[in-house]
């Protein structure tokens, strides 16, 4: 218990201080993780949305294998990534390999089902009668789609959070394709697995800490979005 | 509504991928000794100041960090494993191996020393008592260098390590003195970790100083012909760096302030020969 204080207070002596590298790295995993979860959605809205309304043989098992991929182990999704992006790999011409975009990369594959699987989720609550109605008010298809992601958006924005929760809080991959290194890909989860390893762990606690505040702070300006729009 | 998300989304990425030129990048695979003990987060801007070059250092165990570098996928090595290595440099996977630098490896575990190995003078006759005895071991068991060392002694000491009392952590330095910790149990570790760790573990020393525990650390040279885009030159120039008389003084004094005592011992220009 008293290393957790130990902790709570290097955290916020951390954050107080400004110290630069904890700052460098909290907003590097801040941009990091969002630009996945806004690729993933660019990815998952208009893949679940087709799959919740498409209607096609073998639809059961795409289903079932997003559902699957909702739980990639990120260590293996690091792993593949890795080995594509290996200076042997085939887009090894691309050198991006332990760059920032190759985390943005793998947090894509861990993101984009999530969204897809939950995206499709949403869009199937929707009441049948509620899109028959539309489209006999006269909507075009692209309408009556608008509308149906319009009433989904409070799920909708849930399976941002649950993207977006999925991919900043996680470690192997970011380790595997990143490589922790200092000042260019070290993120929160991996700089916390470091200074843990190094034993220093009041600076550990206060990294983890520092990645939980980040968390609440995205997930309430989500959430305040998701129900202030409510009302 | 769409055209902003974009727009947004353009603006991120661009930040996300500074472009950089590649073939000023060189690759580091070394040790998570290194990296852990804080040596490299000196050397490396000293290395990047002189040269205008940018180092990605990937610390993992020596085993992998060799393995990467076979398949062109670093441009320079710093690990220390010298049986492992001297089979790449035959292999011709690896070139111009050089000693950089040495510390040394201690055997310790819990004050009450079951197995009664304290003040013995011969690693191997200590491991030996501690397979006799059935005292617990921790080893690292992830091909790292200090578990291909430990591998060795077994080896000397004709034991095979095997059964309940032989622990295999498969994680770093850090951890496993965690978890000799928590068990009361033996281990071999670097001094320097050893050090770093004393707020946190209660071993004590029990064996040091013996000849086969000496910890060598070298840099090689990456063939090129183990793959496209090897950075030759990046990686020559690092591992010239490791060895000029500037560096060799830095880490000649490295850890005294927060240690009372240098971590490493620089042995730039010796070969094997002196420490057989």
């Amino acid at each position: 218990m008293e290393l957790i204080g130990q902790g709570l207070l290097q955290a916020l002596r951390l954050l107080v201080s400004g110290d630069p590298e904890v700052w460098q790295i909290t907003w590097l995993s801040l941009r990091i993780s969002s630009t996945a979860t806004l690729l993933s959605l660019i990815v998952g809205v208009p893949l679940g949305t087709a799959l919740a309304l498409a209607h096609f043989p073998g639809r059961g098992f795409v289903v079932s294998l997003v559902n699957t991929g909702m739980g990639l182990p990120p260590v293996v999704v690091g792993l593949f990534v890795t080995i594509v992006l290996w200076r042997n790999g085939i887009l090894g011409m691309l050198e991006l390999l332990y760059t920032p975009t190759a985390m943005v990369l793998a947090q894509l594959v861990i993101a984009a089902p999530v969204v897809t699987g939950l995206t499709l989720a949403a869009v199937q609550q929707v009441p049948d009668k509620f899109r028959l109605q539309v489209l006999a008010l006269g909507a075009s298809r692209a309408q009556m789609i608008w509308t149906l992601l319009k009433e989904a958006r409070l799920p909708m924005l849930a399976a941002i959070m649950a993207g977006f929760g999925a991919v900043i809080s996680e470690v192997g991959a970011s380790l595997m394709v990143g490589g922790n290194i200092k000042g260019s890909t070290r993120v929160l989860t991996t700089a916390t697995v470091l200074e843990t390893g190094k034993g220093n762990f009041d600076t550990a606690i206060a990294l983890s800490l520092i990645l939980l505040f980040l968390m609440f702070l995205v997930n309430w300006a989500l959430t305040w979005i998701q129900q202030g729009r409510r009302v | 509504m769409l055209f902003r998300l974009l727009l947004v989304l353009v603006s991120v990425l661009s930040l996300a991928a500074p472009a950089r030129a590649q073939s000023n990048t060189v690759i580091l695979s070394t040790t998570t000794s290194t990296q852990d003990s804080g040596l490299l987060d000196l050397l490396v801007p000293m290395f990047e100041k002189k040269t205008g070059m940018t180092v990605k250092t990937i610390s993992v165990g020596t085993g992998q960090a060799l393995a990467l570098a076979a398949r062109g996928e670093a441009d320079v090595a710093l690990v220390h494993a010298p049986s492992v290595e001297r089979k790449y440099v035959e292999e011709g996977k690896m070139r111009n191996r050089r000693l950089v630098m040495y510390n040394d490896f201690v055997i310790i575990g819990p004050e009450d020393d079951p197995a009664k190995i304290k003040g013995m003078t011969k690693a191997t006759d200590a491991l030996k008592r501690i397979a006799e005895t059935q005292s617990r071991f921790v080893s690292r068991g992830d091909k790292s260098g200090t578990h291909v060392l430990e591998q060795g002694l077994w080896k000397q000491a004709s034991v095979e390590p095997r059964g309940s009392w032989y622990i295999e952590s498969g994680q770093g330095m850090g951890q496993t003195l965690g978890i000799a910790n928590d068990r009361r149990a033996y281990t071999i570790t670097d001094r320097g970790s050893w050090l770093a760790f004393q707020k946190r573990i209660s071993l004590p020393i029990l064996v040091e100083k013996d000849k086969p525990l000496l910890n060598i650390y070298s840099v090689m040279e990456i063939n090129p012909a183990n793959g496209p885009r090897v950075n030759t030159a990046g990686g020559k120039a690092f591992a010239d760096f490791m060895v000029a008389p500037e560096t060799q003084a830095v880490i000649k004094i490295f850890g005294v302030d927060k240690y009372g005592q240098p971590l490493f011992v620089p042995i730039a220009g010796k070969t094997d020969a002196d420490f057989q």
